[in-house]
């Protein structure tokens, strides 16, 4: 299997980063200080992920290339 | 014209009877030549398909008798020789071959033998090599369309982008998906693919036909342009039961155009609520954190008392001891449980017989004080 494209690093490493820190708090080896550092950066990358999962729905383009073949894109009003 | 009279109306029954005798007498057992499409072969061993040409297609059942005189079941698309009677259903009202013998002509039908000779070449070439797949992305953030602007495939597509990912970005790159100019119009769509910025997914495909509407996507062309796309790709095209060359070179096949939309996208809905269950273990976990380090620091609180305790404790108990075993052997102790010490004049232990000569004088010291005595 060839390596899957980093298309939305940022989702797939936050959601991945928080399970990692979740399952670091449900064990019982980080100390005190350690753990609240933890929980700190769990809730910013649970509001980044909260955030991306809330972005509005997008449009619908339509591809067109120009004379020149330049490409370009409007709106599909197919809707 | 009047309506009809009460005799004068033909029952349903009657007219497929005297369509079936048209259609018996008029035509007869013939030699028929076309192509196996859809063969089933039910448990009863009875055939049921379809022969067809270019031009027209005729249903078929060839019953269990004849049918294992056949030999293998044709695969599909099969050309084949058939000596049939063409007959008319009355139950069901439909034309129908009575067939009773089968042969293949020289082999297989001409498009069967255009796929087979593409699909050699494209795996010679190692389009077909399962390890040459890519992983679909995770979360695309932009798909590229490659099918009819004007089909339902498109529509389908939208619809369940819609549903399960609204954030993503849908690209249409328009193409005929079949007639003479699809092939061209396919390739020169895939080429555009390549030189969109921001695309991590493409998706071709359309919607369900006859087999012959479907043809382009064995286009070795088509094939190889789509083998030849920067991002992975989903081919969905036509119905489950339709199998193109473009489901064998794309990284994933997909059943129809929704379903390709489907394997495309992570469902929202069951992201956020994987997004809130981590949340909340992300709270329980730092409260079962702190939770557990105090108790632990209560655990080694109490420790630490005991440890000063015993530090304390353990001489004290010592001299206690100490101060037993040096009562216990304090002489006048032993005089207190009755026993008395003998002393000469001079005052020192009588030990032996012999230290008391008959008429020695000597002491007795018992608890309380000391007496004074005489050896006989």
């Amino acid at each position: 299997m060839v390596e899957p494209t980093p298309a939305d690093a940022t989702l797939t490493e936050q959601l991945r980063r928080i399970e990692e820190i979740v399952r670091r708090l449900e064990g019982d080896e980080a100390d005190l200080d350690t753990a609240l550092e933890l929980f700190a950066e769990g809730v910013e990358r649970i509001k980044g992920a909260q955030a991306r999962l809330q972005e509005a729905q997008a449009a619908v383009e339509r591809v067109v290339a120009d004379a020149s073949g330049a490409l370009g894109t409007e709106p599909l009003d197919s809707e | 014209m009047t309506g009809p009279g009460a005799g004068d109306a033909w029952t349903v029954a009657r007219v497929a009877a005297a369509a079936r005798g048209l259609v018996e007498e008029g035509i007869g057992q013939v030699w028929i030549k076309g192509e196996v499409s859809g063969l089933k072969s039910y448990q009863s061993g009875h055939w049921y398909f379809t022969l067809k040409d270019p031009d027209a297609q005729i249903r078929c059942v060839m019953w269990r008798s004849y049918a294992s005189k056949v030999g293998a079941q044709p695969a599909e698309g099969t050309e084949v020789y058939v000596l049939a009677s063409p007959t008319v259903w009355e139950e069901k009202g439909e034309f129908r071959l009575n067939c009773v013998v089968m042969l293949p002509t020289a082999g297989v039908g001409l498009a069967q033998q255009l796929f087979e000779r593409t699909r050699a070449a494209l795996e010679r070439d190692g389009l077909l090599d399962p390890a040459r797949k890519r992983r679909l992305p995770e979360f695309p953030r932009a798909i590229a369309l490659v099918t009819s602007p004007d089909g339902a495939a498109l529509r389908d597509m939208i619809t369940v982008a819609r549903r399960r990912w609204p954030a993503v970005r849908l690209l249409l790159v328009g193409a005929k998906v079949q007639g003479a100019e699809s092939e061209s119009d396919l390739v020169r769509a895939l080429g555009i693919v390549n030189r969109l910025e921001g695309v991590d997914l493409c998706v071709i495909g359309r919607g369900g036909g006859s087999r012959e509407d479907l043809i382009v996507f064995n286009s070795e062309t088509v094939c190889r342009a789509l083998a030849a796309l920067r991002v992975p790709s989903i081919s969905a095209v036509g119905h489950e039961t339709d199998l193109s060359l473009t489901d064998l070179v794309a990284d994933v096949r997909a059943a129809t155009p929704s379903a390709a939309m489907e394997l495309a996208l992570p469902d929202r809905a069951e992201l956020v609520r994987r997004v809130e269950v981590l949340a909340r273990r992300l709270g329980n976990g730092l409260t079962r954190r702190t939770r557990l380090l105090g108790e632990r620091l209560a655990r080694t609180g109490d420790r630490l008392t005991l440890a000063m305790q015993r530090r304390i404790e353990q001489p004290r108990t010592r001299l206690d001891r100490l101060n037993a075993q040096l009562l216990a052997l304090n002489p006048e102790a032993i005089l207190q449980r009755g026993y008395a010490i003998a002393r000469s004049a001079e005052g020192r232990a009588v030990r032996r017989v012999a230290d008391l000569p008959g008429g020695t004088p000597f002491t007795l010291q018992v608890s309380d004080g000391v007496v004074a005595a005489h050896a006989d």
